[in-house]
C-alpha cells in the first residue's frame, strides 16, 4: 500500500474564519490522507517549518481576510529559500480572480474559491502529490518526522 | 371552539387519506427538516400547543417572557435601526462611507476595524503584514478616531463598534473624541461587541486568556453603569457562532451559555445583577430556514427573561430583555450568480423583522467576492427600506405568533438550546466548554457541507440552476499602500506627541493591571495622551499573558 499523503492545512495572518479550513482538513483526512492543521494565526515562517518537520507533501492554505497575495507569496519564497519547492502549495478563501494570476506565477498551484466542493479539493491534491517533481533539481530529499 | 378531542377524531381519517395520496404520488423528499434538524411535518394544528399556554409561554408584548417582543407596540412605535456595518482602508476612507450611508437614509452607524486592530497590533507591527486596512478601518490611535467621527456629531448617531478584545480601549478613544466634540459620555449612544467568549469559540480575534479577558469585560459593564447610562456594554453574539457553521438550536444555546457566563462574571465582582444587565444586547444571524429562524429569535428571548429570573433572580424588567442586532448570514452568499443574494438577503432580513429584531444589517450581494461596493451597499439599504415602509410587516407586532408550525419550532428550539447549556453547565460554563462547543459547531458545517455536495441541500446556481461563471465588475479593492500610508502616519504621531505623558500613561496602566482597579480610566488617560492601541495592548500582554488556541485536530 502506497504512503499516505501528507497535507499541512494552515491559516496564515491574523484571519479568524476557520470554518472552511477545517472543512477541508476534515474532507481529506477522510479521503485517507493524512493532515496536520495548524490553527489559527502562523506566520509564513511558521507555516514553512511546520511543512519541513510534519514531512508533508502539499500545503493547503486559508485566507478569507484579503491578505492573501504577501502572505502565500511569503510562503513559497520561503520554501524555494530553503530549498523545498517539492512541497506544492494550494490556496483557498475569498480571492479574486484578479488576484489567481499572480498568485499562480509565485508557485501556488490552484486557488479554490467559494463554491468549490470538497471532492474536488480532495482530487486536485491527490493529482499533486503523485506529480513527479522535475521543476526544482535542487530539492533536498525531505526530513524525516520522528515518533 | 372545537375541542383538542374533535380535532384529533378528524386528523386520524385525514392521515390515512394523505398515507394513500403519497402511496401513489410520494412527496418531494421522503422526510423534511429545518436546517437544525428538526423534523417539519406536513400540518401543524392547535394539537401541536403541547402544554403551552399563553400568559405563561407568549404573553403580551413587551411584558414577561417577551416571546412576542421586547416592547408593547414594536416597530408601530420606531422601525428597527438601519445600521450597516462597514469600515475599509483608512479613517478618512471609512469617514467618507459613513456619511454617504447617513445621506441614504441609514440610522445608525457600524464600525468594523481591520485585523491588526481587533488583535490589538498597530499597522507598522511585523504580524499585521497585508492586513491593514483589509476587512475594517485601521486604528491606531485617537487621531484616527478623531478623522474617522469627523463631521458626525456624536450625540446624535448611536455607533455599533465591532471589537471584542481591546474593547475598553476603543471604546475609551470613543469617549475621548466625545469630549473633543464636547459631548459628554453620558449622551453617548451605541454598543461594543466586547464579546471574547465567542472569539475563542468561533471568531477568532482573542488576545488574553479568559480570565484576564473576563475582567476587562466587566470592568467596561461597571465603568458604563456609572458613566455611559445608555451605552450597550456588550453584544453577546451567536452571529459568528452560525458562520462558523453551528445549527440554529446551537446558535441560542452557545450564545445565551456565553451570556450566563458574563453575567456569572459580574455578579460575582459584586455588581448588582439589575444595575448592568439592562445594558446586555444580543447579536443573532438571519439564515436561510424562514419560520426556523423566526422561531429562533423568538425563542431567544422566552429564555433568556426564564434564564435572567430563575438563576440571577433580576427583577428589573430591562434585565429580562433581550434585544438584538441582526445581520444576515455571509456564508448563505454564493460566488456564482451574485445577483441571486440580493433575494436571500431580503427573505432572511424580513426574518429577522418578523423575530422581533431592535437593529438590523443587510449583507450585499458581492460579500463573497470581496468587500462590498458602494452600489452593493446601497441595494442592501433598499432591500431594509422596501421591508420597511412597503410590505406592511411592521404594522402589528409579532404577526407570526400563533402559528402553529412557528410556535412549535419556538417551543422545539428553545427545548433543544435548554439541552445545551446544561451540557455546558455540566462542563463549568462556557469557559470550559470551548472546545465542546468547537466541536459541535465544526461537525454541523460538514454535515452542512456533504449536504450541499450530495444535492439534499439545494443552492441556487451552485448546485442546481448553475450557468458557466460571468466575471464581476465593479468589486471594492483596497489600496495596498494603506499599510505604508499608516505606518507613516504613526511614525509622525510618535515624533509629535508628548512622549513623556504617554510613558506616564502606559506605566500607569501597568500597576493597574496588575491590580484589581477598573481599567477604564487608564485606557481613557492613554487614549487622551495619544497612546497607540498597540503600546497599551502590549502593556497588557506583559501583564496578562496571551491566549493560545487549542487545535482540535
Amino acid at each position: 500500500m502506497p504512503d499516505k499523503i501528507r497535507v499541512l492545512v494552515a491559516k496564515p495572518g491574523l484571519d479568524g474564519h476557520d470554518r472552511g479550513a477545517k472543512v477541508i482538513a476534515q474532507a481529506l483526512r477522510d479521503a485517507g490522507m493524512e493532515v496536520v492543521y495548524t490553527g489559527l494565526r502562523q506566520t509564513p515562517a511558521q507555516i514553512v517549518n511546520a511543512a519541513l518537520q510534519e514531512d508533508v507533501r502539499v500545503i493547503g492554505l486559508s485566507s478569507l481576510s484579503g491578505a492573501h497575495l504577501p502572505l502565500f507569496k511569503a510562503v513559497t519564497d520561503l520554501l524555494k529559500e530553503k530549498g523545498a519547492t517539492d512541497i506544492k502549495v494550494v490556496g483557498g478563501g475569498i480571492i479574486p480572480e484578479e488576484d489567481v494570476p499572480e498568485l499562480k506565477a509565485a508557485g501556488v498551484a490552484a486557488i479554490f474559491t467559494p463554491g468549490t466542493t470538497t471532492t474536488e479539493v480532495v482530487d486536485f491534491i491527490r493529482r499533486l502529490a503523485e506529480e513527479k517533481d522535475d521543476s526544482s533539481p535542487q530539492t533536498k530529499p525531505p526530513l524525516q518526522v520522528e515518533g | 371552539m372545537n375541542s383538542l378531542d374533535e380535532i384529533r377524531v378528524r386528523l386520524a381519517p385525514w392521515r390515512e387519506k394523505l398515507a394513500a395520496t403519497l402511496a401513489k404520488r410520494p412527496g418531494r423528499k421522503q422526510h423534511f427538516a429545518t436546517d437544525s434538524g428538526l423534523d417539519v411535518d406536513t400540518v401543524y394544528t392547535p394539537l401541536d400547543n403541547g402544554n403551552r399556554e399563553y400568559l405563561n409561554d407568549l404573553g403580551l408584548p413587551g411584558e414577561f417572557p417577551y416571546t412576542r417582543g421586547v416592547q408593547p407596540n414594536m416597530y408601530r412605535g420606531r422601525l428597527w435601526t438601519m445600521r450597516q456595518y462597514a469600515g475599509f482602508g483608512t479613517a478618512a476612507e471609512t469617514n467618507e462611507r459613513f456619511k454617504y450611508l447617513l445621506q441614504q437614509g441609514q440610522t445608525g452607524l457600524s464600525v468594523a476595524f481591520d485585523l491588526p486592530t481587533q488583535i490589538g497590533y498597530d499597522s507598522d507591527h511585523p504580524l499585521a503584514l497585508g492586513e491593514v486596512g483589509k476587512v475594517g478601518v485601521a486604528i491606531d490611535s485617537l487621531a484616527d478616531m478623531e478623522t474617522l467621527f469627523a463631521g458626525i456629531p456624536l450625540d446624535q448617531v448611536s455607533t455599533s463598534m465591532t471589537i471584542n478584545a481591546p474593547a475598553a480601549i476603543l471604546l475609551a478613544m470613543y469617549i475621548a473624541v466625545a469630549e473633543k466634540q464636547g459631548v459628554p459620555a453620558a449622551k453617548l449612544n451605541g454598543t461594543v461587541q466586547n464579546d471574547i467568549l465567542k472569539e475563542y469559540v468561533a471568531r477568532g480575534t482573542y488576545i488574553f486568556p479568559p480570565a484576564p479577558s473576563m475582567r476587562l469585560v466587566t470592568d467596561v459593564f461597571s465603568y458604563c453603569s456609572r458613566e455611559l447610562p445608555n451605552w450597550n456594554t456588550i453584544s453577546i453574539s451567536g452571529y459568528h457562532i452560525r458562520e462558523a457553521g453551528s445549527t440554529a438550536a446551537q446558535e441560542i444555546a452557545f450564545t445565551l451559555a456565553n451570556g450566563i457566563a458574563y453575567v456569572q462574571a459580574a455578579v460575582s465582582c459584586g455588581l448588582p445583577v439589575d444595575q448592568f444587565a439592562p445594558r446586555l444586547s444580543f447579536f443573532f444571524n438571519a439564515h436561510l430556514n424562514f419560520f426556523e429562524e423566526v422561531a429562533k429569535f423568538r425563542a431567544a428571548r422566552r429564555l433568556w427573561a426564564r434564564v435572567m429570573r430563575e438563576r440571577f433572580g433580576a427583577r428589573d424588567p430591562r434585565s429580562l430583555m433581550l434585544r438584538f442586532h441582526t445581520q444576515t448570514a455571509g456564508c448563505t452568499l454564493t460566488a456564482q450568480q451574485p445577483d441571486t443574494n440580493i433575494m436571500r438577503v431580503a427573505f432572511q432580513a424580513l426574518s429577522a423583522v418578523l423575530g422581533g429584531t431592535q437593529s438590523l444589517h443587510t449583507n450585499s450581494r458581492d460579500e463573497a467576492l470581496a468587500l462590498p461596493s458602494e452600489e452593493s451597499v446601497l441595494i442592501a439599504l433598499r432591500t431594509q427600506q422596501v421591508i420597511a415602509y412597503e410590505t406592511g410587516v411592521a404594522d402589528t407586532v409579532d404577526p407570526l405568533g400563533g402559528s402553529y408550525y412557528v410556535e412549535s419550532l419556538t417551543d422545539r428550539l428553545e427545548a433543544a438550546a435548554r439541552e445545551y447549556i446544561a451540557k455546558i453547565d455540566a462542563l463549568g460554563g462556557s469557559t470550559g466548554a470551548i472546545e465542546y462547543m468547537q466541536k459541535e459547531i465544526h461537525q454541523a458545517a460538514y454535515r452542512y457541507q456533504k449536504d450541499i455536495e450530495t444535492g439534499d441541500k439545494v443552492v441556487v446556481g451552485l448546485n442546481k440552476f448553475t450557468m458557466p461563471p460571468v466575471p464581476v465588475k465593479g468589486l471594492l479593492k483596497v489600496d495596498p499602500a494603506v499599510q505604508e500610508k499608516e505606518t507613516a502616519k504613526l511614525a509622525a504621531l510618535r515624533a509629535g506627541r508628548d512622549n513623556a505623558a504617554v510613558r506616564q500613561a502606559l506605566a500607569e496602566l501597568k500597576t493597574a493591571a496588575a491590580g484589581p482597579e477598573n481599567l477604564m480610566p487608564h485606557f481613557l488617560a492613554g487614549a487622551r495622551a495619544y497612546a497607540t492601541l498597540g503600546e497599551m495592548c502590549d502593556v497588557l500582554r506583559e501583564v496578562f499573558g496571551e491566549y493560545r488556541q487549542q487545535v482540535m485536530f
